[in-house]
């Protein structure tokens, strides 16, 4: 992906062939995650992209979207990065990128996650009917690759970012149910929960003081790790002319004026560089925690056999 | 996609192959209905006046206009009259008309969804190969240096975004170093084969012509390439995970202790059983390819489905949008199907009846 269908490939390909492939040991667990390079790497690298969000103002040279200097400037000059087809300082256009992807990437995340979470909850403690709705439903949206039905639905909706995060919840909300679905499908039979509905407490009630905790903490980690592959499907549809709209500084957006301007490599090179920092940073943490710290894969199979 | 249980445990207790495929099957063609539901749903409910999208602003100011238009298209039926008219449509190959290229959605299906198979076979023939390589020698020096490097290659590839990818390798293999043609199935001007599959590479060696086939061959390895670059890295990670497991089995060590050579263990032995989940992931993996490729072509001027939808999403062309996810979408659910065969032809087990 091409397309960072990744973690639902990954929980697909399990429960296709009922093997559980990722395991704890495997992640090397066994140590403290610090010790390991990888995720030190990649904890600095977010640290570090967090930061540049954060300081954008002072830290950017010059502001992103005036057109003050010559067009298609090569990197070196009086422009580190060079400049746009525009006339814009490539650097700050950059730096102020983070101030769109970060935190959409975020916002993302965790509308998946609370959409997920909710619908797998009610999934996998009342069984039935309404497991077999919304898991058909998930069913259904599994079948689309990813980044085709976000771009079928964000030219439904129209393009824009807030358009482009909702068609992209769509996408990215049922490998949340299925995860919570599987938890609870474990938990529901546990004693604490029959004796909590023993003294009288409602399903709502049950869902959300004695189930909630149990479920919060794995899928916080799960979603936090994901923000990697929202930074990827957002920048995506972006590139498509599907999310960011001009003169928003937003990386995908840039990628694809340097797909227009082929002679000036660089309106293309370095904001893709960006991109590719940030998702492998959240990749690297991902790689090394998330086995860990994510009960999915083995309560994902022992919930459906 | 999988019922509650899983596949391979649903052949054992089903009964026989047949069943099961049977029980796929219908499932596959719920699916379908599902995936028709869903474009329906984005192109008719969604906000948008489809009247106003096709008459232009002009017609829409007089309301004879609008309202032929609309008793001609069924716009004043009910919502579940639509979907039916919708879906019939649909099963006569009826798409809709593309308001970009002004033809029937099917028409340009039909002329783009070939080279865009072509580019994603190649692409998963060179994930398949390259990442099974990696995976296995990943598994077997675990932790060891190859592991490790292994581990960054595989987390960049599933990393990298791919239109950056396919722009960058242009840039520095086409235009710099001139090693590979970076647009097109051909050079500019050269004839295309006699259409028998569609496959430009097959076409010409039905042809009989090494020469167009050896152009086509240049022109395709490096979209396919930077395409593979993700389902490189999903492979290599599944082929590791899996040969892992079958590593740790005592049939493994037996193997071994009877003195057989290491290569066939690793060959008979190991790869053989590990296959399974590889198999499961590379199907899962093709769709993806599929649609990744909506993010390449238009850089490698690529004549596909990619590249149609790319300039169709540009252009907000609906009918053209939903027609290449449906079609993605059916295309991804026979896949799944055919892996269900393949299960049966790898794991004896399965084999039933």
């Amino acid at each position: 992906m091409t397309i960072p269908d990744e973690p639902r490939l990954e929980l697909q390909a399990e429960l296709a062939s009922g093997r559980r492939l990722f395991s704890r040991k495997d992640a090397g667990l066994d140590r403290s995650p610090w010790s390991r390079p990888l995720a030190v790497i990649g904890a600095v690298l977010v640290v570090g992209w967090v930061l540049v969000a954060l300081l954008a103002p002072l830290i950017a040279p010059h502001d992103p979207n005036a057109q003050d200097f010559a067009r298609l400037q090569p990197p070196g000059g009086a422009n580190v990065l060079g400049t746009d087809g525009l006339g814009r300082d490539l650097l700050s256009r950059i730096i102020y990128g983070t101030r769109i992807t970060l935190p959409l990437a975020v916002l993302l995340v965790v509308l998946a996650t609370a959409v997920g979470t909710v619908a797998g909850s009610i999934a996998g403690y009342f069984g039935g009917w309404v497991d077999t709705v919304v898991m058909r439903l998930c069913d259904l949206v599994f079948a689309f690759p990813g980044i085709i039905l976000a771009m079928a639905a964000a030219a439904a909706l129209g393009p824009g970012l807030r358009n482009a995060v909702l068609a992209l919840t769509i996408v990215m909300w049922p490998s949340y149910a299925r995860v919570v679905r599987s938890m609870l499908l474990g938990l529901r039979e546990a004693e604490f929960v029959s004796a909590t509905r023993l003294l009288g407490a409602s399903a709502r009630r049950t869902l959300a003081v004695d189930l909630r905790p149990n479920v919060a903490g794995p899928v916080l980690v799960l979603a936090a790790l994901e923000v990697g592959n929202a930074v990827l499907l957002l920048s995506g549809l972006s590139f498509l002319g599907l999310g960011a709209q001009p003169p928003d500084a937003e990386w995908g957006a840039m990628v694809s004026e340097g797909a227009r301007n082929f002679d000036a490599w660089w309106i293309g090179v370095f904001p893709g560089l960006a991109i590719l920092t940030v998702v492998l940073a959240f990749n690297f943490l991902g790689d090394t925690l998330r086995d860990a710290l994510d009960p999915r894969t083995a309560r994902a199979l022992k919930g459906s056999s | 996609m999988q019922a509650p249980a899983t596949r391979r445990e649903s052949v054992r207790r089903g009964s026989g192959l047949g069943g099961f495929l049977g029980r796929r099957a219908i499932a596959g063609a719920l699916l379908v209905v599902g995936i028709t539901l869903v474009a329906f749903v984005l192109t008719h409910v969604v906000p948008g006046d489809p009247a106003a999208a096709a008459l232009g602003q002009r017609a829409i100011e007089d309301p004879a206009t609008v309202a032929t238009f609309r008793a001609k298209y069924g716009l004043d039926d009910p919502l579940w009259k639509q979907y039916f008219t919708y879906l019939f449509g649909l099963l006569r190959g009826d798409f809709g008309i593309s308001q970009q290229t002004r033809r029937p959605v099917l028409t340009d299906l039909v002329e783009y969804l070939p080279p865009t198979i072509e580019l994603a076979l190649v692409a998963i023939v060179i994930s398949l190969v390259v990442g099974v390589a990696l995976g296995t020698v990943a598994a077997l020096k675990r932790d060891r240096w190859p592991d490790q490097l292994i581990r960054v290659v595989s987390l960049t590839g599933v990393s990298v975004p791919t239109f950056w990818l396919a722009l960058t390798a242009s840039l520095i293999f086409s235009v710099k170093l001139g090693w590979f043609s970076s647009t097109g199935q051909l050079d500019p001007g050269y004839p295309k084969p006699p259409t028998v599959t569609g496959l430009l590479l097959v076409d010409s060696l039905l042809d009989n012509d090494p020469f167009t086939f050896q152009m086509g061959l240049h022109h395709i390895l490096l979209p396919a390439l930077v395409l593979a670059a993700y389902t490189v890295g999903l492979i290599t990670r599944f082929t590791r995970a899996s040969v892992l497991e079958v590593l740790g089995n005592d049939y493994i060590r037996s193997a071994h202790a009877k003195g057989l050579p290491r290569r066939t263990v690793i060959l008979r032995h190991v790869l053989r059983p590990a296959m399974v989940p590889i198999i499961t992931v590379s199907g899962l993996a093709f769709g993806s390819l599929l649609s990744g490729t909506v993010l390449v072509e238009s850089i490698f001027s690529w004549p596909g489905l990619g590249q149609y939808a790319y300039k169709s999403s540009l252009a907000l062309d609906l009918p053209a949008v939903m027609g290449v996810s449906v079609i993605v979408a059916v295309i991804y659910v026979v896949i799944n199907l055919v892996i269900d065969v393949l299960y049966g032809v790898i794991d004896p087990r399965i084999r039933i009846s």
